[in-house]
């Protein structure tokens, strides 16, 4: 039930509301976004796609936050074996 | 609900050979007076073992009838080559399975080779069938070590074929077989009716004179030799999924469609160490691991970041849920050197065009025997087997 | 690739990898349960199981939509394909999956007409291309999925064609994570829960997994650090005494799920009082089935289906696997009578399924496991 992937929107098809042309990684196929009626994604704007159809919006504030937490524990794993290598015990 | 209820009857068949197996192995444990395998830790290591077992048993068909998995070069494939055409034909020549057979004539040393092409649609972003049947049969040839010479070309025409097409593939057939040094020096023509071949099937045959004494073969793969790969995997299959038009999905990939002859003879002049050398086709270039691991039963441990597969052949493959690993080449060739040859062998190829992108992707180990590790980009390991059929899109 | 490649940096992956062992209690063990088919396919996919401490084992749940679909309702599709003038369209997933006579890739090779769509909306473009053919679409999958068929049901009302039908085995996934939780023989201490069924019915609805039974629940994203993360977030849970439900995934997975595509559903599908899952027995309004309003479109009314039940075989130690009681290799059919070539049961059938996965993937964790605490 899982296999969504992140694609860029680029343009709107003329005459189709319902459809959005999307890029991922350099490809590009045209998907529906019926489903986001309620708040449709604009160009650049960035879609969880799932069998032909926008499912969400990535939320770039939320994605930048998850990053940030990873940054924060790689920061925090990098300080802590810095400090192991420094300390002696003897 | 419904009233009537039914068992599969594969499944009590399917259970019946097993029940009947364990007997045996139960006879077998009682006999050498083994102690019955206890819970916990032992079964597990039990159990793949006798998986194990069952993988390196006799190839057999189970299926009544063929089907698409027959033909997409993976497990099915195999079985089928081994349980029915190997099993009636056997002889020493045909053993090794290799892409082209290794004969000696007179004084000569011969490679003969021979491939069918039914690839649809017939025309696709970087060539036709008419490319992919001289440069695919010219590269079982140059990987086999020889010198591609002549090809013969039948071909089985569908009623109502455009004799324009015919033209267009021949004469991507003319201009391939000048680029690989080879001639057409005999042929077929066969028409069947409308709705048969697909518009055009081509058959062909190829021979190659070898020059050298090396004695290549996947099963002379080593501890420590290298693995290497020409340039960037998938580009072929993904075109050919894509230029069928059903997935809408638009993308800048081409066909690597090439001839591989003048890359293998600079491989073979820079360094003695080749041991092996293959065309990644259907199957990819898990399939091709697969073969190095089975034929000379050694492991191979590649690297998922080391492995070159282009932007868009990675976006479609994501998109469709399929595995770049397991999606056919037409111009890329898989090499096992020995290491201490990786560097010029790596040199040797990027010096040509075609070999620009080529990588070291892993290399042989002496464990576990038989199978193929990748190591993934997150830095977990798995097992890369050998496909049942197609790589089948998935949504789940 | 964007939102993909920052989330699979082997980096911060050890980082949390330490931080997850930290958190174990010495000589505690730890089950948690991975609901969704997706993250299992992840998990060994990146070789994740490497980055958890032995403490830690992570048991497959029900989420492959596709391998809890009976025999009985295979044949049933395989039917429907073969009546006169029928296109069956399927996913890729499905083609593989054996009922009692075999799969819809043995049928093709007898010469039904089966084709592979990666959407819906391709049956659509197959069923207005083929106006003297009848086209169905085997509609299957949890709420992620359920959407995107509501809406090409829509559109085919739309658009008024009459060849087009779905034969409809969406299953929800709240009643299967519920009968996990009501076994006797259950021992798990929390749940990743599904990242995309949850971008569509919201995280509120596992409420009661914390209310109720005591379980933390953390909503996880696809990506490897994704699940690690998730894992993380669960032990942290389970440190603090805490039992409640987080969104990992919030980049993608709104608190109150999709309403346009639960509006969808609604109007184009409504719950059957019960289904049968392979492996799990009967669960009550486990199952979606197209309502009144659009019968035109139930490929189950416009065509007589067999309906016949295959029970599941009894050697079959699915339930057990599903529930995470057994491990694969504990069952005891697994790898010889029941492989990934010739699939038994529901958790051999898909590239997901528990069985299959460890089968393909994880042959040698034992190994590499037994190495580790030798050097």
């Amino acid at each position: 039930m899982c296999l969504g992937i992140p694609g860029e929107v680029i343009e709107f098809l003329p005459d189709q509301p319902d459809l959005a042309r999307v890029n991922v990684s350099g490809v590009r196929r045209v998907i529906n976004i019926g489903l986001l009626s309620d708040d449709p994604p604009q160009p650049g704007e960035w879609v969880l796609i799932h069998v032909g159809f926008a499912l969400s919006k990535i939320d770039e504030n939320e994605a930048a936050a998850a990053l940030e937490f990873l940054e924060g524990i790689g920061q925090a794993y990098d300080d802590e074996l810095a400090a192991l290598a420094e300390s002696r015990i003897e | 609900m419904t009233a009537d209820q039914q068992s599969a009857g594969w499944v009590q068949e399917a259970l019946r050979i097993h029940e009947q197996a364990q007997a045996e192995e139960s006879a077998t444990h009682e006999r050498r007076g083994s102690p019955q395998p206890a819970a916990g830790t032992v079964r597990e290591d039990l159990v793949l073992e006798r998986i194990d077992r069952a993988r390196r048993s006799r190839p057999r068909v189970k299926e009544e009838r063929i089907t698409m998995s027959h033909g997409a070069g993976g497990k099915a494939t195999q079985t089928l080559i081994e349980a029915i055409f190997l099993n009636e034909f056997r002889n020493p020549l045909l053993e090794p399975l290799e892409d082209a057979a290794r004969l000696r004539i007179g004084g000569a040393r011969i490679a003969l080779t021979t491939d069918s092409y039914v690839v649809s649609p017939l025309f696709f972003p970087g060539g036709d069938i008419g490319d992919l049947a001289v440069n695919g049969t010219v590269n079982d040839l140059a990987t086999s070590g020889a010198v591609p010479r002549f090809l013969s070309a039948g071909f089985i025409l569908e009623e109502g074929f455009p004799v324009e097409a015919l033209n267009r593939i021949v004469a991507s057939m003319r201009a391939a077989a000048g680029a690989a040094g080879v001639q057409v020096v005999t042929g077929d023509t066969k028409v069947v009716e409308r709705g048969k071949a697909d518009g055009c099937y081509i058959n062909t045959a190829g021979v190659g004179v070898i020059e050298h004494d090396l004695d290549l073969g996947v099963a002379k793969a080593r501890p420590g030799d290298a693995v290497i790969v020409s340039g960037p995997i998938g580009d072929h299959g993904v075109t050919i999924m894509l230029a069928r038009g059903e997935l809408d999905i638009e993308a800048d990939v081409t066909s690597d469609t090439a001839p591989l002859g003048g890359l293998v003879a600079g491989l073979l002049a820079a360094t003695p160490g080749v041991r092996a050398l293959r065309d990644a086709t259907r199957g990819g270039v898990a399939t091709i691991l697969n073969e190095i691991a089975k034929a000379a039963n050694v492991g191979v441990l590649v690297s998922e970041n080391d492995i070159p597969v282009r932007d868009e052949v990675r976006g479609a493959a994501e998109l469709l849920g399929i595995d770049p690993m397991y999606v056919a080449c037409e111009g890329r060739l898989v090499a096992v050197v020995d290491g201490a040859a990786a560097g010029d062998a790596l040199a040797a190829l990027r010096a040509q065009p075609l070999g620009e992108q080529a990588a070291v992707i892993g290399q042989i180990t002496a464990d576990p025997p038989g199978i193929v590790q990748l190591k993934t980009a997150f830095g977990g390991t798995r097992i890369v087997d050998l496909l049942v059929g197609d790589p089948l899109p998935r949504i789940c | 690739m964007r939102f993909v490649d920052e989330f699979r940096d082997a980096d911060k992956a050890h980082a949390l990898s330490a931080k997850i062992t930290a958190l174990c209690e010495p000589g505690r063990q730890y089950k948690l349960m991975e609901v969704c088919g997706g993250h299992t396919h992840t998990i060994y996919k990146h070789g994740l199981e490497d980055y958890l401490p032995e403490q830690i084992t992570l048991v497959h749940g029900p989420g492959c939509p596709v391998c809890v679909i009976p025999m009985g309702r295979v044949d049933d599709a395989m039917a429907l394909a073969a009546e006169p003038d029928v296109i069956m369209t399927s996913f890729g997933d499905m083609m593989r999956v054996p009922g009692s006579k075999g799969s819809f890739f043995d049928a093709k090779a007898h010469g039904t007409d089966i084709r592979m769509v990666y959407s819906p909306l391709d049956s659509l473009k197959i069923a207005r291309k083929n106006p003297d053919k009848r086209v169905v679409f085997m509609a299957i999958g949890f709420e992620t999925t359920a959407p995107s068929t509501a809406m090409t049901v829509l559109r085919a009302a739309a658009e008024g064609l009459t060849n087009f039908s779905i034969f409809c085995n969406h299953v929800t996934i709240i009643p299967a994570i519920k009968a996990i939780l009501d076994s006797p023989d259950l021992r798990l201490d929390g749940f990743l829960g599904p990242g995309h069924v949850s971008t569509v019915i919201g995280c509120r609805p596992y409420e009661f997994i914390a209310r109720d039974y005591g379980k933390p629940v953390v909503v996880a994203g696809f990506e490897p650090l994704d699940i690690l993360q998730s894992i993380y977030m669960l032990m942290l849970q389970l440190a603090e005494g805490r039992s409640e439900i987080e969104n990992q995934y919030s980049r993608v997975v709104p608190w109150d799920g999709n309403l346009v595509a639960l509006k969808a559903i609604g109007q184009t599908m409504e719950l059957r009082p019960y289904f049968e899952w392979r492996g799990l027995g009967f669960i009550s309004h486990s199952a979606l089935k197209v309502a009144e309003p659009y019968a035109q479109f139930d490929a189950e009314r416009l065509f007589s289906v067999p309906g016949v039940r295959v029970a599941d075989p009894k050697a079959c130690q699915c339930g057990e696997v599903l529930k995470g009681v057994l491990k694969p290799w504990e069952c005891k059919v697994f790898g010889t009578a029941c492989t990934p070539e010739t699939p038994i049961g529901t958790c051999m059938v898909s590239p997901e399924g528990a069985c299959a996965a460890y089968y393909n993937y994880g042959r040698l964790t034992r190994q590499r496991v037994k190495e580790a605490s030798r050097s």
